[in-house]
């Protein structure tokens, strides 16, 4: 799912999404504002994520920006940052399971079109604040407003709510959606830092961090950055043989099974 | 330590693969047996998708049978007109199976139906080998060495017609039941990732009659070359197979078995056969416990983009 960036107003803001942000213009004043609308930009060190053999899940850090704030509401703290991060989308099929003759088997199912594969979100807002709710509208924010509105049925259930909110709890067991409330932190005025945390399974492909700035509960503007999982050197050779030579990966396979077990008799011979 | 499986695309602890590498060829050496029947649920029990358990554990079949098979090949202790039937016989099941496999996985059905299968497989040949060798037990407790082999006694199975005479198993039988007992286990192995030993073997010797002395190295050399065939196919058609997982497996099940085997010899056959009942009986429990209680969550999802 691609979200379509909405920029209201033209910043002098330029940002790559390889460069380390310290490199970048931090508060200097944009040229031809038109209006005080506030601006929000973000940086990450990599825009590649390397899945090695030994990968087992990586935090990335997020340095962002806002700019053109009023002091005073951000002195009392009416501005609030989401940073997320949302996997490839992909159609996710949830089963339900009833006891047919003592057996539990699938027997309804509903299937949830592009739905992001995993999710990770930091926000400067603790989950207990008692300040105004952030209206999120169609903003994919945290794990309860991603849209899970494109629905096809498989089988004649109409709890369409019953299915989404299983399929957000078992992707939350399996760590591929997360959210950790209250973790950004200023690090010094207008600058802030958010760490998002990928798990070891997540997916591979392009990944978008979303930064989200919030005024008094109310959304001003967001700014996007790809970021690429992807699988490194034999990782990769691997995933390419089997799927574009799968024949020689199959007879590789074959050929390596026929090896370890001729060796393993040739190694253990004792007649 | 944690590997990353390419093709599962999930990160493992390689020290729990190579554990269960190492048991199951313990335990395939100790009984003779592939382990496939072993190795697929216990990677589904660790969260491996089935497709890849099942397509996985057919590629570890192929290593822990293949040292087997040349040994009986050198020992000469197979019959390969028998075998090269029951292996033609296999790679048509086999082919059938993959495609059975494909519309299962379709269907949603995939993973239930290869639990179901698991549970009626085992229970069924568990049950009929543990009464059998705690029979031969007995047996053995009052008269002394048995043989499985009645010479003479004739079943419904030599009754079937299209006879064919095997000279190395001194047996003159229908090559019908040979044909639906190379194809059912060429099914078996697509579907369930088993080598099927565990049922060619019985089959073999209670069913067809044919000797003992020829029935293990002739239900190597078949299983070695259907287990490698579906492998291939699950490779090409499914892309389910993992190199990864599969090579540490296969060296840990090749080591285990060696010591497995040393086990085994000192054991009595009926003992063994009694023992390998029994495990197979459990695993077919464990899986029939899964089904049958309810689940921590009755909803479940699966990913892709296929209906």
């Amino acid at each position: 799912m691609m979200r379509i960036c909405s920029p209201i107003v033209a910043t002098t803001f330029f940002l790559s999404a390889g460069s380390v942000f310290g490199a970048e213009p931090l508060s200097g004043p944009p040229v031809n504002v038109t209006s005080l609308q506030e601006t929000i930009d973000i940086g990450v060190s990599t825009n590649e994520i390397a899945i090695a053999s030994n990968f087992s899940g990586a935090d990335i850090t997020v340095f962002g920006a806002i700019g053109n704030t009023d002091p005073l509401l951000q002195e009392i703290g009416q501005y609030d940052i989401v940073v997320t991060l949302e996997g490839p989308t992909e159609d996710i099929t949830v089963h339900k399971k009833r006891r047919v003759f003592g057996i539990w088997i699938n027997t309804e199912s509903m299937r949830f079109l592009d739905v992001p594969t995993s999710f990770s979100m930091a926000s400067t807002r603790a989950e207990s604040s008692a300040l105004v709710p952030l209206q999120y509208g169609d903003i994919e924010a945290n794990v309860d407003s991603i849209n899970l509105r494109k629905v096809r049925f498989g089988g004649g259930s109409v709890d369409v709510d019953a299915f989404r909110e299983a399929l957000r709890r078992q992707k939350i067991n399996s760590g591929l959606y997360q959210e950790r409330p209250g973790s950004i932190r200023f690090i010094s005025g207008n600058l802030f830092r958010a760490t998002l945390r990928l798990p070891a399974d997540v997916p591979n492909g392009v990944h978008t961090l979303h930064a989200y700035l919030f005024k008094s509960g109310q959304f001003v503007t967001q700014r996007n950055l790809p970021l690429r999982v992807v699988k490194t050197g034999a990782e990769q050779a691997v995933t390419d043989a089997a799927m574009n030579h799968s024949f020689f990966y199959g007879a590789f396979v074959v050929l390596l099974a026929g090896i370890t077990g001729w060796l393993a008799s040739i190694i253990f011979r004792r007649d | 330590m944690s590997l990353y499986l390419p093709i599962a695309e999930m990160s493992v602890n390689i020290f729990v693969i190579l554990g269960m590498g190492a048991a199951v060829g313990f335990l395939s050496g100790m009984f003779g047996v592939g382990g496939g029947f072993l190795i697929t649920p216990l990677l589904i029990f660790y969260n491996v998708p089935p497709a890849i358990a099942v397509a996985t554990g057919a590629s570890q079949v192929v290593a822990s049978s293949i040292s087997g098979a040349i040994t009986h090949f050198r020992r000469g202790s197979l019959d390969f007109k028998l075998g090269t039937m029951l292996l033609v016989s296999g790679l048509i099941g086999s082919t059938i199976g993959i495609g059975i496999f494909a519309w299962l996985r379709e269907l949603g059905l995939l993973d239930l139906l290869i639990s179901l299968g698991y549970v009626l497989l085992l229970g069924i040949v568990g049950s009929l080998m543990l009464t059998e060798s705690i029979r031969a037990i007995r047996r053995a407790s009052k008269n002394g060495p048995t043989s499985l082999r009645k010479p003479g006694q004739h079943n419904w199975i030599h009754r079937l017609p299209f006879k064919m005479r095997f000279k190395k198993s001194k047996v003159y039988i229908s090559v019908v039941p040979i044909a639906a007992l190379g194809m059912l286990i060429g099914i078996l192995t697509s579907v369930m990732g088993i080598g099927g030993g565990f049922i060619m073997v019985p089959a073999m010797i209670y069913l067809l009659r044919i000797p003992t002395s020829v029935v293990v190295g002739t239900s190597l050399y078949q299983i070695v070359f259907v287990t490698a065939y579906t492998t291939m196919i699950q490779a090409t058609a499914n892309h389910t197979v993992d190199i990864g997982l599969a090579s540490v497996l296969m060296v840990a099940s090749v080591v285990g078995a060696q010591y497995g085997v040393r086990v085994g010899q000192r054991l009595k056959a009926e003992q063994l056969r009694a023992l390998l009942a029994l495990l197979v009986l459990a695993v077919g429990v464990r899986l029939a416990i899964d089904l049958v209680i309810e689940p921590k969550d009755v909803y479940s999802i699966v990913e892709g983009s296929s209906t």
